[in-house]
């Protein structure tokens, strides 16, 4: 969706405020958010496609206006929600309304270390050959859908050339909104600054982005 | 504490959440009615919460990258390893897991300086790097990291010659890139714990270089 997440190329922020090495949190809080953004996930009710769906459909002033840690619990009360954990009545009272519903049971302190070694990968076995190859010529298309996509604006309709081959990767696209991993290949798609941005593009600046395979077509060259 | 930091529009001068008063910014209270209704419902474990800020504050943070960037430097076997399958390489040292699982290391050479920056959301390698600062996640570095690299590193201290090539790698899906800076010069024979004091978080984004080890004798100097 064209979001105000989706910010590549946008002008006006003004400067980037460096930060030392050392800050992890800011406030007490940030911990609270980002320890309960990763418990809650662990429930296993909902994929990380949909939680950056959740946070990309906050309303753009809202979006802009949130620090990050906001954004996250905004979302996340959001899939909350949605998966019918919590009602929008007991976030506005601020207590149990509500019986549980049944879920898994909740991530152990046992467990945190395990989980967050494994991760979760999002790579499958491929079930067809890769339709591009290294050094081939595409175009992004140049798409405005509604829903949940990793195609930026800036680099829909572009021509640019695959790079490298990923590997087959669940499709956020589909996965976001509950359709399944419909996981596809993924490249690494490289164009020049001229073809992003034209006459202002800087001469000796490639950017790349990782595109699945149904974000491309062939181009010529 | 209470404190909240810059919107991800990176606007310094709101003050949306003044409690001069005492009391606590909507946004603390939000987080904490929260919690404990998670708590109270039983979806979370409060021992399981601590553990994960405990993990982000003192396990996992940018030394670890330090320290895969000091043996690809030191090593070059593990340098080659490190370049055809970053994510094996990197989980030998102990590093792996959530937003690393697919790691890709990209080499700055004396011709190409890259630089990494998610202009849709936060990824960031986490095992390696540890969690994102405010100014990766925020939008003053989401939008002009594609079209104006070089302001952007200029306001790091950093000012790359116009023939240095910039390299920009957008993580749109979920490959993790972590760059791997230039061994600095005078550094010949160093150990890899040396080494890896050189390398700075910022300089693993591609926002920074390592530290020249001069600096560090004229610190020590004076």
């Amino acid at each position: 969706m064209n979001g105000a997440q989706d910010l590549g190329g946008m002008m006006g922020f003004g400067p980037v405020a460096g930060e030392p090495e050392g800050e992890v949190f800011h406030a007490d809080w940030e911990k609270r958010a980002l320890a309960l953004t990763i418990a809650s996930g662990a429930l296993g009710e909902w994929n990380i496609d949909m939680s950056r769906h959740a946070r990309e459909t906050l309303h753009p002033t809202d979006y802009l206006a949130s620090s990050y840690y906001e954004v996250w619990i905004k979302g996340l009360e959001k899939l909350l929600v949605a998966r019918e954990l919590v009602t929008s009545e007991e976030i506005a009272a601020s207590s149990v309304l509500h019986a549980p519903r049944p879920t898994s049971p909740p991530l152990a302190a046992a467990d945190v270390a395990p989980t967050l070694a494994k991760g979760t990968p999002c790579d499958r076995p491929p079930q067809a050959p890769a339709r591009f190859k290294v050094g081939q010529a595409v175009r992004t298309l140049n798409v405005n859908p509604s829903g949940h996509t990793r195609l930026p604006r800036y680099a829909r309709g572009k021509r640019g050339r695959i790079e490298r081959v990923h590997g087959v990767f669940i499709f956020p696209d589909a996965n976001a909104h509950g359709l399944g991993p419909s996981a596809q290949w993924l490249y690494l798609v490289c164009f020049p600054a001229s073809e992003l941005w034209g006459r202002e593009g800087d001469p000796a600046l490639d950017v790349s982005i990782d595109a699945w395979e149904s974000y491309l077509e062939g181009a010529a060259g | 504490m209470g404190s909240v930091p810059p919107p991800i529009g990176g606007d310094n001068h709101a003050h949306r959440h003044d409690h001069d008063d005492g009391g606590l910014a909507d946004i603390e209270l939000r987080v904490r009615a929260l919690e404990s209704l998670m708590i109270e419902k039983g979806y979370v474990d409060p021992a399981a919460l601590d553990a994960i800020v405990e993990t982000y504050e003192t396990k996992i943070g940018p030394r670890n990258g330090a320290r895969v960037v000091a043996r690809s430097w030191a090593d070059p076997a593990f340098r080659r390893w490190l370049n055809e399958d970053a994510t094996a390489a990197i989980g030998s040292l102990g590093y792996s897991g959530r937003q690393g699982e697919h790691m890709t290391a990209v080499e700055n050479t004396a011709d190409v300086h890259n630089l990494v920056v998610c202009t849709l959301c936060s990824c960031y390698p986490w095992p390696v790097l540890g969690l994102p600062p405010v100014w990766y996640k925020s939008a003053p570095y989401r939008s002009r990291a594609v079209i104006d690299p070089r302001g952007v590193l200029a306001e790091f201290g950093l000012r790359l010659p116009a023939s240095t090539k910039i390299r920009v790698w957008d993580s749109t899906a979920e490959i993790r890139y972590l760059v791997v800076p230039l061994r600095p010069a005078g550094t010949e024979g160093w150990s890899e714990e040396r080494l890896a004091a050189l390398v700075s978080r910022d300089s693993m984004v591609g926002a920074g270089l390592a530290t020249d080890p001069a600096s560090l004798a004229g610190e020590a100097a004076a």
